[in-house]
C-alpha cells in the first residue's frame, strides 16, 4: 500500500488563531482593494468592445496603435507573445461598427498587411449592467442556498463555518485575480461559482467526519474531536485537491488563451478551498461550538 | 459467488453503457467525416445526423451571436403588441434565404431577440442583412419650384441666425444653397456640413407640412461630378413595401451601365393597380424609391405604368448587395428598427484552435490524474480509472441525448469533472483503508467503506449541484454549457463511482479467497 499522510496527529486547531489572522488579512486586503481600486472587468460587465485580430505579418504594436488612432480609435492594445506575436487584443469603445473601423485602419495605414478577425465581443452598456447584476445575484444566491442546505443537513454552526469558508475562498481568489491584474469576465465568474461548489464539497467531507466523531467521543474536548476528524480525512483532502489541481493545471498550461484566467482562478481556488476546509470552516465551527457551550454553561473546552 | 443484486447491477451497467454508445454513435459518425464526405451525403440524412450529434457552441465552431432590441418607441400600442414576434419571424425568414445551416432566432425576455449563426464567415453582410429595417416607400418628389422655395426659406432662416459653415463670407447669406453645386446636389466633402445645418434645432418650423428632406444613397454622379443628392419629398408615401410581391437581384438593368447590379420588384395585384394610378396621375414628375429613409433613386414618370414593375439600381450596388437587398424586400420590413445590444463573433480559426487546445488540455489532465490513481491505489486505482472512463462516456452521451451544446467552458467543465470525479473513489478507498487498519476483514472493510462514505458523497454532491444550478440560471451561452456538463458529470459520477466500482469489487472478492486487497 502506497500511503501518504496516514496516522498523522497534527494539532490543527491549536494554531487556528494564526490562520484567522492570515485569512482576515487576505480577506480584508481583497475586499479593500475591491472597493478602493476595483478589479479589471471585461467587456461583459463594462460594455465596450474586445477584438482579437491576426495580421498577415507581425506589426509593431506602436504602428498598429498609430493606425488605429488615425481612425479615431483610442484602443488599449495588447500584443500576444510567443508564436502568436501577430495577434493583438484591442479594447475600446465606439458607437460605430468596431470591426469595420479596425479593418479600415489596417487597410488604410498598414498597406501590404491583411487582418483576420479572430474574435469580436461587443457588449452594450445596458447588457453589461444586466450581466453584472446577474453575476452578483448568482454568487449571493448560491451562497444562501448552500447555507440553507448545510443548515438543514447539519447544524447551524457547521453551516456558518462552511459558508464562511466559501466566502473566504471566493474573496481571496478574487483578490489573487486582482493582484495579477486579470480580467473578471463571465467565465471567471463561472470559475468563482465552481470554486464555491468545490470549497463546500471539501468542507462537507471534513464536517461529516466531525459529526461522526462527535457522537462517538462525547467526553473529548471539541478541539480534540476536530483535530481527529481533520487528521483522519487529511489524506483524502490532499489527494482530491491534488487531482483537481492537476486538471486545472493542464487547463492553465495547455487550454489556450481564452481559458487562462478561468483556470488561474481554479488553481488559486483549489489551494485556498483546501486550506479553508480546515482552517476557516472547521475553526469557525469550533469557535461557535465553544461559544454556544459557554452560553449553556457547559465548559468542555 | 455472485449475488442476484450483483447480476442485476452488471446488467444495469451493460445496458446503460450500450445506450450511451448508441447515443454517441451519430456524433462519432458526424465528426469523423471529412467535409467532402459530408457534402456527398444526402442533405436530409446529413441534417438528421447533425441533429443527433453533439452540437458545438459558437465559440468552438466559429460564428456570430447577436442580441437585438426591438425599438418599439415609435409604435402605437396595437402595433407594439406583436412587434417582437413579427420581427423574429422576418429575421428568421431573411436568414433562411441567406442560407446558414442551423440558425437560431429566438425571443429573449420582453423585447429582445437573440440570433445565432454558427459557422458563419461573412459577418458584415449578415449584420447588415439582419439589422436592416428595410422599410420601403414610394414617395413623390416635390417639384423644382417647390424645392427652390424651400431652400430659399431655409437659407434665410439660417442666415438670420448667423448659422453657416466655414469662414467663407459668401456662405453667410446662403448657408445651404451656397454649398450646392447643382440644385439639391452637394460635393461629397460638403455633404457633412449640409447635414449639420439641416440638423439645427428649430429648423423644422420652416419646412411646410407633409414635406420632408431626405438624402440620396451615397456617391452619385451628376454633371460630371460625384456627390450626394438631397431630395424634397412629399412625406406621405404613395405606396409602401407592402405592395411588393417578389424581388429579384439582376444584372444589366441600367442601360448606361450594363455591368451594374440591381433589384427588380413585382407587385401584388392591388399594388399594381395603385402603381398604375400613381404613375398615371403624376406623369412628368419624379417618384422616389426610399429604403430606410434613404432615397435609392428618383426616376421621372414618363407614362402610366400598368405592369407594376419597379427596380432599384445604384452606383454602389454589387452582386452581393443586390442579392441581400432582394432578400430583405422579399422577407418584408421589420415592424420597428432593431438596435444591436451585444455581438459575439468567433472566427473559424479561433474556434478550431480552441477545440485543439481544449482536447490537448483534457488529454494531458486526464493522463496525469489516471497515472496518479494507478500509482497510488494500484489495482483499486484501475477500478477507479475504469469508472472515470465510464463517467466521461456517460457524460458525453447524455449531452448528445439532451442536445446540449458543447462550449469551450464546457470542455473545461469536463476536464474539471475528471479531477473531481476521482474524489468519490478517493473517499471510498480511504474509508476502506481505514477499516482495514482497524483489523476488519476485506469483505467487511469494503462493505463498511462504501456504506460510510456514501452519506458524505451524497451531501458533497448535493451542495456542488446547488452551485451548478445557480450557474445555469445565471449563465449565457458558453457558461450554461459549463453548468450543464458539470451537473451531468456529477450525476453520472454517483452511478459510476458508487454502483459500478462496488460491483467490480463484489465480483473480484467473490471469486474465491483474496488474501490482500490491492488498494
Amino acid at each position: 500500500m502506497f500511503q501518504l499522510l496516514i496516522g498523522t496527529d497534527i494539532p490543527f486547531m491549536k494554531f487556528r488563531r494564526f490562520a484567522y489572522l492570515f485569512s482576515a488579512v487576505a480577506v480584508l486586503l481583497s475586499i479593500g482593494w475591491f472597493f478602493v481600486k476595483g478589479p479589471r472587468y471585461s467587456v461583459d460587465f463594462t460594455g465596450g468592445t474586445l477584438i482579437q485580430i491576426r495580421t498577415s505579418q507581425v506589426v509593431p504594436a506602436d504602428h498598429l496603435r498609430k493606425a488605429l488612432e488615425d481612425e479615431g480609435i483610442q484602443a488599449e492594445l495588447q500584443q500576444m507573445t510567443g508564436e502568436n506575436q501577430n495577434e493583438y487584443l484591442l479594447r475600446f469603445r465606439t458607437d460605430k461598427d468596431p470591426v469595420a473601423l479596425v479593418q479600415a485602419a489596417v487597410d488604410k495605414h498598414l498597406q501590404g498587411t491583411t487582418m483576420e478577425l479572430r474574435r469580436n465581443e461587443t457588449v452594450g452598456p445596458k447588457v453589461g449592467r444586466d450581466l453584472r447584476d446577474k453575476a452578483a445575484w448568482a454568487i449571493l444566491a448560491s451562497l444562501g442556498a448552500i447555507l440553507l442546505y448545510v443548515g438543514i443537513r447539519y447544524e447551524f454552526k457547521f453551516a456558518l463555518g462552511g459558508v464562511a469558508a466559501l466566502f473566504h475562498d471566493v474573496v481571496v481568489t478574487l483578490g489573487a485575480l486582482m493582484l495579477t491584474n486579470r480580467e473578471i469576465s463571465l467565465t471567471v465568474v463561472a470559475a468563482l461559482l465552481t470554486i464555491a461548489g468545490y470549497s463546500i464539497n471539501d468542507t462537507i467531507v471534513v464536517f461529516d467526519r466531525i459529526r461522526e466523531r462527535a457522537k462517538a467521543l462525547r467526553k473529548e474536548k471539541h478541539s480534540r474531536v476536530m483535530d481527529l476528524a481533520v487528521n483522519e480525512t487529511l489524506s483524502r483532502t490532499v489527494i482530491t485537491a491534488f487531482t483537481v489541481f492537476l486538471a486545472s493545471l493542464a487547463l492553465f498550461v495547455w487550454g489556450g488563451e481564452v481559458l487562462r484566467d478561468f483556470s488561474f482562478a481554479m488553481l488559486v481556488g483549489v489551494v485556498f478551498g483546501t486550506y479553508s476546509s480546515v482552517y476557516v470552516a472547521s475553526a469557525v465551527a469550533l469557535d461557535i461550538w465553544i461559544a454556544l457551550d459557554r452560553r449553556k454553561g457547559v465548559a468542555v473546552e | 459467488m455472485t449475488t442476484r443484486s450483483d447480476q442485476l447491477k452488471l446488467f444495469g451497467v451493460l445496458v446503460v453503457t450500450a445506450l450511451a454508445l448508441v447515443c454517441l454513435w451519430p456524433s462519432y459518425e458526424y465528426y469523423t467525416k471529412t467535409p467532402a464526405q459530408r457534402s456527398a451525403m444526402e442533405p436530409a440524412k446529413l441534417a438528421d445526423l447533425r441533429k443527433k450529434a453533439i452540437k458545438l457552441g459558437l465559440d468552438l465552431q466559429g460564428g456570430l451571436q447577436l442580441l437585438l432590441e426591438v425599438d418599439k418607441s415609435q409604435l402605437s400600442a396595437a402595433e407594439a403588441k406583436d412587434a417582437v414576434e413579427r420581427a423574429r419571424e422576418i429575421i428568421n425568414n431573411r436568414i433562411d434565404q441567406f442560407g446558414v445551416a442551423e440558425p437560431l432566432v429566438q425571443i429573449e425576455g420582453q423585447d429582445r431577440i437573440t440570433v445565432q449563426l454558427p459557422g458563419l464567415t461573412d459577418r458584415d453582410r449578415a449584420i447588415e442583412l439582419i439589422g436592416k429595417t428595410a422599410r420601403l416607400d414610394f414617395k413623390l418628389v416635390r417639384t423644382s419650384e417647390e424645392a427652390r422655395m424651400l431652400y430659399q426659406r431655409l437659407d434665410s432662416w439660417l442666415a438670420s441666425r448667423g448659422i453657416h459653415s466655414g469662414a467663407d463670407t459668401s456662405l453667410a447669406r446662403t448657408p445651404l444653397t451656397g454649398l450646392m453645386i447643382d440644385e439639391g446636389f452637394f460635393r461629397e466633402q460638403d455633404a457633412d456640413a449640409a447635414r449639420k445645418l439641416l440638423a439645427t434645432a428649430g429648423l423644422d418650423s420652416v419646412i411646410p407640412s407633409d414635406t420632408q428632406l431626405l438624402w440620396g444613397d451615397e456617391r452619385e454622379a451628376r454633371a460630371g461630378m460625384t456627390g450626394v443628392s438631397l431630395y424634397v419629398l412629399k412625406q406621405t408615401p404613395e405606396m409602401t413595401g407592402g405592395s411588393i410581391a417578389s424581388a429579384q437581384d439582376q444584372v444589366g438593368l441600367d442601360q448606361t451601365n450594363p455591368g451594374a447590379w440591381g433589384v427588380t420588384m413585382k407587385m401584388t395585384p392591388k399594388g399594381r393597380a395603385d402603381f398604375a394610378r400613381v404613375t398615371g396621375g403624376n406623369v412628368g414628375r419624379q417618384l422616389a424609391i426610399v429604403l430606410d429613409d434613404i432615397v435609392q433613386s428618383a426616376p421621372f414618370i414618363r407614362d402610366r405604368i400598368p405592369s407594376g414593375d419597379a427596380s432599384i439600381t445604384g452606383g454602389n450596388i454589387d452582386a452581393n448587395k443586390a442579392r441581400d437587398l432582394a432578400i430583405v424586400l422579399r422577407a418584408g420590413a421589420l415592424p420597428a428598427p432593431v438596435i444591436p445590444l451585444e455581438e459575439r463573433t468567433v472566427g473559424p480559426s479561433l474556434g478550431s484552435d480552441s477545440i485543439q487546445e481544449g482536447l490537448t488540455a483534457g488529454l494531458i489532465g486526464t493522463l496525469m490524474v489516471v497515472a496518479f490513481m494507478a500509482i497510488y491505489y494500484q489495482l483499486s486505482g484501475l477500478i477507479a480509472i475504469a469508472a472515470l472512463v465510464l463517467n466521461l462516456l456517460y457524460l458525453i452521451a447524455a449531452m448528445a441525448y439532451f442536445h446540449a451544446t458543447l462550449t469551450l467552458p464546457g470542455i473545461a467543465g469536463i476536464v474539471l469533472t475528471v479531477g473531481m470525479a476521482v474524489d468519490t473513489n478517493v473517499l471510498i478507498f480511504e474509508r476502506i483503508r481505514e477499516e482495514l487498519r482497524t483489523g476488519r476483514s476485506i469483505h467487511e472493510s469494503v462493505r463498511l467503506g462504501y456504506d460510510r462514505a456514501f452519506r458524505t458523497i451524497f451531501d458533497a454532491h448535493s451542495t456542488t449541484l446547488i452551485s451548478a444550478l445557480f450557474l445555469f440560471q445565471f449563465g449565457t451561452g458558453p457558461i450554461k454549457g459549463f453548468a450543464v456538463t458539470l451537473s451531468i458529470g456529477l450525476i453520472a459520477n454517483l452511478f459510476t463511482a458508487v454502483v459500478f466500482t462496488r460491483m467490480v469489487y463484489d465480483f473480484w472478492l467473490g471469486r474465491g479467497k483474496v488474501e490482500r486487497l490491492s488498494i
